[in-house]
């Protein structure tokens, strides 16, 4: 608390003493300089933007000695510098949030083939790409949320069931921008076929209780307080909530259950965060070894620990919130299907006027 | 009295310096549009038959929306300030500029949470009435009517600036007429004082429109599909033709944008009078009493404690309750990369405009007239698309000198722009140069013409004219200027984000990184050290306009803001 009112202060005070007009600025000019080309560094564009990386990050170089330079932007963003940056560009390492994603990058032709024996051996082979042009780093699942007070568990156990009438009025989910219902529309485009898949996104969008809106978290949130009884969430957002040190999000998080779908089948949908070297990466050598390190059980347990993902990486262990939720089968489908499949997905959900 | 067509001659520079500035500033806008003739496959048709239908009509109501509301409340709130008196007229006078420093996207996510279904409203009212979500209807703040209440709170600012320094320059003669003739009060606003001051309002309101065409952020929270959304969503969608299919969303929406240009160029000109009366007299304001006094005091207090104080208490308390836990050393160092460039932007910006309008007036040709026009384009375009449009030009020269550099010096010299302060800087100007030009240009306006061939007749060369004439002259006009690019450049999120160099975060970056983990509670402290930055801005705009009561004798070191008097 009294951290909290220094740091109040101290941003007045900062405020009203740069607020004259010669605020210094030649010297932020000089940390534009682009880092230097030694091989002790390793440049990383990521599209993450989780704190717990940092930590990923510094014990790497605490490890290696390699210091890491880290670039966050949007990935369609990032993808557009580096494609005008071409063989010039600094950048070593692209990290994204999706399958989807490192697809349309690996489309771009902008990574170069990694042969690792550690990589090939940690990485489950549905989770990199058949050629080592990337690499999942975390899993996450995307699965059914219920409210335990008005669903039980059993009435609904895959996402074909999400287009039933039976949940008229009481879905919730996020807009079709996210990435993530993107993914999960292509998966089910492999799964189904396109005609079908169709028809289910129609009949899930006849389901909405209220107008796509707001992110995972804020799904949890609508169920707990009654706007819907099921929707569709990313696990690690879950995790999260469930180790919030906001009372109201442990709360609600304490009022929905999960359901792994499509156990009795193909298994769930998971995607990937993951990274790929640059073709014309300075410090290829030390992007390996970064990527290496990062599937390391000291980085896959900050992963799991920390941002509540699951690791990529077998035997080792979930998030501790996500335990009481057991173990499932993942859908093995290869998550280059995403990307492959994203533009029949997107113009589908258009069709059916899923916002 | 009509404007003199050509009162100085400065030769051929002018058009050159306008010529390339405005080339500076538009080629990313034009990037744009030669990105959006290239091949699409068939994605502008298919968006144009699944999604386009949404984005024209939603865009459209949402600017209706936001130009009549804001046009409301501004210049209601001007005209009160400014010609009537009632309890805290002074107060008002200067915190109605208060939801200013106000980001949109921050009051969009103070609301949601206050207002939504799982919010502590509705949840208070369900609990205290036991009701559940079938028993009662809520107005749903996440809808087109929630985006256009929150975009005119934090917008209409633009038009009480406008509008008051127009009021203020109202000669006391002209509405004086008015009384002697019968006019009552309400009939000498709408039939003198709006018409004269029209030009200036529609000024304001063009860059509300032009904001609001641009605006992302509140507007995707609130799940208004508008064009910015879905430029976005487009660009953002992992399909190979997304940039042309964005940059040709993004041509569409600049048709409207060039003839709200027109439009305003129109109106001003035909509404270009100096006022003939040298006299200036102090108008006595108009005492207000009784149920009068309180409707104004209500009038005016409503925008600001809906456009600055909810949100901001709601900012401290979420931060008092859970702030950021990045350390003290990390958010010092990002408010500074904030301010140091919100302050070169913004110093930039205003120099760039003031020489810009000054050549238009030396040579104020058909050319330069229109060229400096269309250099604030930029602003109307989405922060995403225009970031794209800067990259494009910057990397090809990038490539041009290093490519140069090798095969004649044989070093190698990088990128040289990309990844640099200087990209991001350019990315701001070509969004907010539209503020600088347009204050800066309303301001020079007013400065009658005779004055500059008086000067000239002393023999003051053109840039006599500008350091000894203009420039004290318009003090009042480039510090607005200055004030509202800064409170821009504290806010803007795209252009940062991909041209920052590695590890450079700001105030706003650290909050979008938050908000985009939906951690909204953390991202309060940022959220309000982007607030109080803001505020400092809008606190010397606002003792630059206490200064400037109408009709006191000018002094010209003291002019009022907007309102270079003609003495």
């Amino acid at each position: 608390m009294i951290k909290r009112l220094i740091l109040l202060i101290a941003c007045f005070a900062l405020a009203l003493a740069c607020a004259s007009p010669e605020a210094p600025s030649s010297d932020t000019e000089s940390q534009a300089d682009s880092a230097p080309a030694t091989d002790q560094v390793v440049n990383v564009y990521s599209a993450r933007h989780y704190d717990t990386d940092e930590k990923l990050y510094a014990a790497f170089t605490d490890a290696t000695g390699i210091d890491v330079e880290v670039t966050e932007a949007d990935s369609a963003a990032l993808l557009e510098r580096l494609a005008r940056e071409g063989d010039q560009s600094p950048a070593d390492v692209f990290v994204a949030v999706d399958a989807g994603r490192l697809a349309l990058a690996d489309s771009r032709d902008i990574f170069q083939p990694t042969d690792s024996e550690i990589l090939n051996q940690r990485v489950p082979e549905n989770l990199r790409h058949p050629d080592g042009l990337w690499f999942g780093l975390t899993k996450r699942a995307r699965v059914i949320v219920y409210a335990k007070d008005r669903v039980q568990p059993d009435e609904i156990s895959n996402y074909e069931e999400l287009a039933d009438e039976k949940w008229r009025g009481r879905v919730v989910i996020r807009s079709s921008t996210n990435i993530y219902n993107q993914s999960l529309v292509a998966a089910l485009i492999d799964a189904l076929g396109e005609e079908a898949t169709e028809a289910w996104c129609e009949g899930v969008v006849a389901n909405f209780a209220r107008t796509p809106q707001g992110g995972d978290r804020d799904q949890i949130r609508a169920i707990a307080a009654g706007e819907g009884d099921i929707g569709v969430v990313n696990t690690y957002y879950l995790g999260q909530m469930i180790a919030s040190d906001e009372e109201a999000d442990r709360e609600a998080a304490a009022k929905v259950g999960i359901i792994f779908p499509n156990q009795g089948d193909r298994g769930t949908h998971v995607n990937i965060a993951g990274a790929g070297i640059i073709k014309s990466a300075p410090n290829q050598a030390n992007a390996v070894k970064l990527l290496e390190f990062l599937t390391e059980e000291e980085a896959q347990r900050i992963f799991s620990d920390g941002n509540k993902e699951y690791p990529v990486v077998d035997g080792i262990a979930p998030p501790v919130e996500l335990e009481p939720f057991g173990s499932f089968k993942d859908d093995p489908v290869n998550a280059s299907v995403f990307g492959s499949n994203a533009q029949a997905a997107l113009e589908l959900m258009d069709r059916c006027g899923w916002r | 009295m009509k404007m003199a067509e050509r009162t100085l001659d400065g030769g051929r520079l002018p058009l050159l310096f306008i010529g390339s500035v405005t080339a500076l500033l538009v080629t990313p806008v034009l990037m744009i549009v030669l990105q959006a003739g290239a091949d699409s496959g068939d994605q502008f048709r298919h968006l144009a038959s699944t999604r386009l239908p949404d984005y024209v009509r939603n865009t459209l109501w949402l600017a209706l929306g936001v130009a009549s509301t804001t046009a409301v409340i501004g210049v209601g709130t001007a005209w009160l300030v400014t010609l009537l008196d009632f309890p805290g007229r002074s107060f008002f006078r200067w915190s109605l500029l208060l939801p200013l420093g106000i980001p949109t996207y921050l009051a969009a996510y103070a609301y949601t949470d206050l207002l939504q279904f799982s919010g502590p409203v509705q949840t208070f009212l369900r609990t205290t009435f036991e009701w559940t979500r079938d028993d009662y209807v809520f107005p749903q703040i996440r809808s087109l009517t929630g985006a256009i209440a929150i975009l005119s709170l934090a917008y209409y600012p633009y038009v009480y600036l406008a509008a008051r320094a127009a009021f203020i320059e109202q000669s006391v003669c002209v509405l004086e007429v008015g009384k002697t003739l019968g006019l009552g009060p309400w009939r000498r606003f709408f039939r003198i004082a709006l018409p004269l001051a029209w030009p200036s309002v529609f000024a304001g309101l063009s860059l509300v429109v032009m904001e609001t065409l641009a605006e992302f952020g509140a507007v995707d929270y609130f799940a208004v599909d508008t064009f910015a959304t879905g430029i976005y969503r487009t660009f953002m969608s992992p399909v190979p033709h997304a940039l042309t299919s964005a940059a040709q969303l993004s041509a569409l929406l600049l048709l409207p944008i060039l003839l709200l240009i027109a439009a305003e160029a129109f109106a001003r000109r035909r509404a270009r009078f100096f006022h003939t009366s040298v006299r200036y007299r102090a108008q006595p304001p108009e005492r207000l009493r009784g149920w009068r006094a309180a409707l104004a005091v209500t009038t005016c207090a409503v925008p600001i404690l809906l456009g600055f104080l909810v949100p901001t208490v709601f900012f401290v308390r979420a931060h008092l309750r859970s702030g950021d836990s990045s350390s003290i050393a990390a958010f010092l160092e990002r408010a500074q990369n904030s301010l140091v460039l919100a302050t070169v932007a913004s110093v930039l910006a205003v120099a760039l405009a003031l020489l810009v309008t000054f050549a238009r007036r030396l040579e104020p040709s058909w050319a330069n007239r229109f060229l400096t026009r269309i250099a604030g384009l930029g602003y109307a375009v989405p922060g995403g698309v225009i970031a794209i449009g800067v990259l494009i030009p910057l990397s090809w020269l990038d490539h041009k000198i290093g490519d140069l550099a090798d095969s004649w010096l044989g070093i190698s010299t990088g990128l040289l722009f990309t990844g640099t302060i200087v990209a991001v800087v350019y990315g701001y100007l070509t969004r907010v140069m539209a503020v600088s030009l347009n204050l800066v240009q309303a301001g020079l306006t007013r400065v009658q013409p005779s004055l500059d061939a008086a000067a000239r007749t002393l023999g003051a060369r053109p840039r006599g004219v500008l350091r000894r004439l203009h420039l004290p002259m318009l003090r009042g006009s480039l510090i607005a200027a200055g004030l509202l690019v800064f409170v821009d450049v504290i806010k803007e999120l795209p252009a940062t984000m991909i041209f920052r160099p590695a590890g450079f975060e700001t105030l706003a970056v650290r909050v979008h990184e938050l908000a985009s983990q939906e951690r909204l509670y953390e991202a309060s402290t940022g959220a309000l050290a982007i607030i109080v930055a803001g505020l400092i801005p809008v606190a010397i705009l606002a003792r630059t306009l206490d200064r400037a009561r109408p009709g006191t004798d000018t002094d010209p070191d003291d002019i009022p803001i907007g309102a270079e008097t003609v003495t």
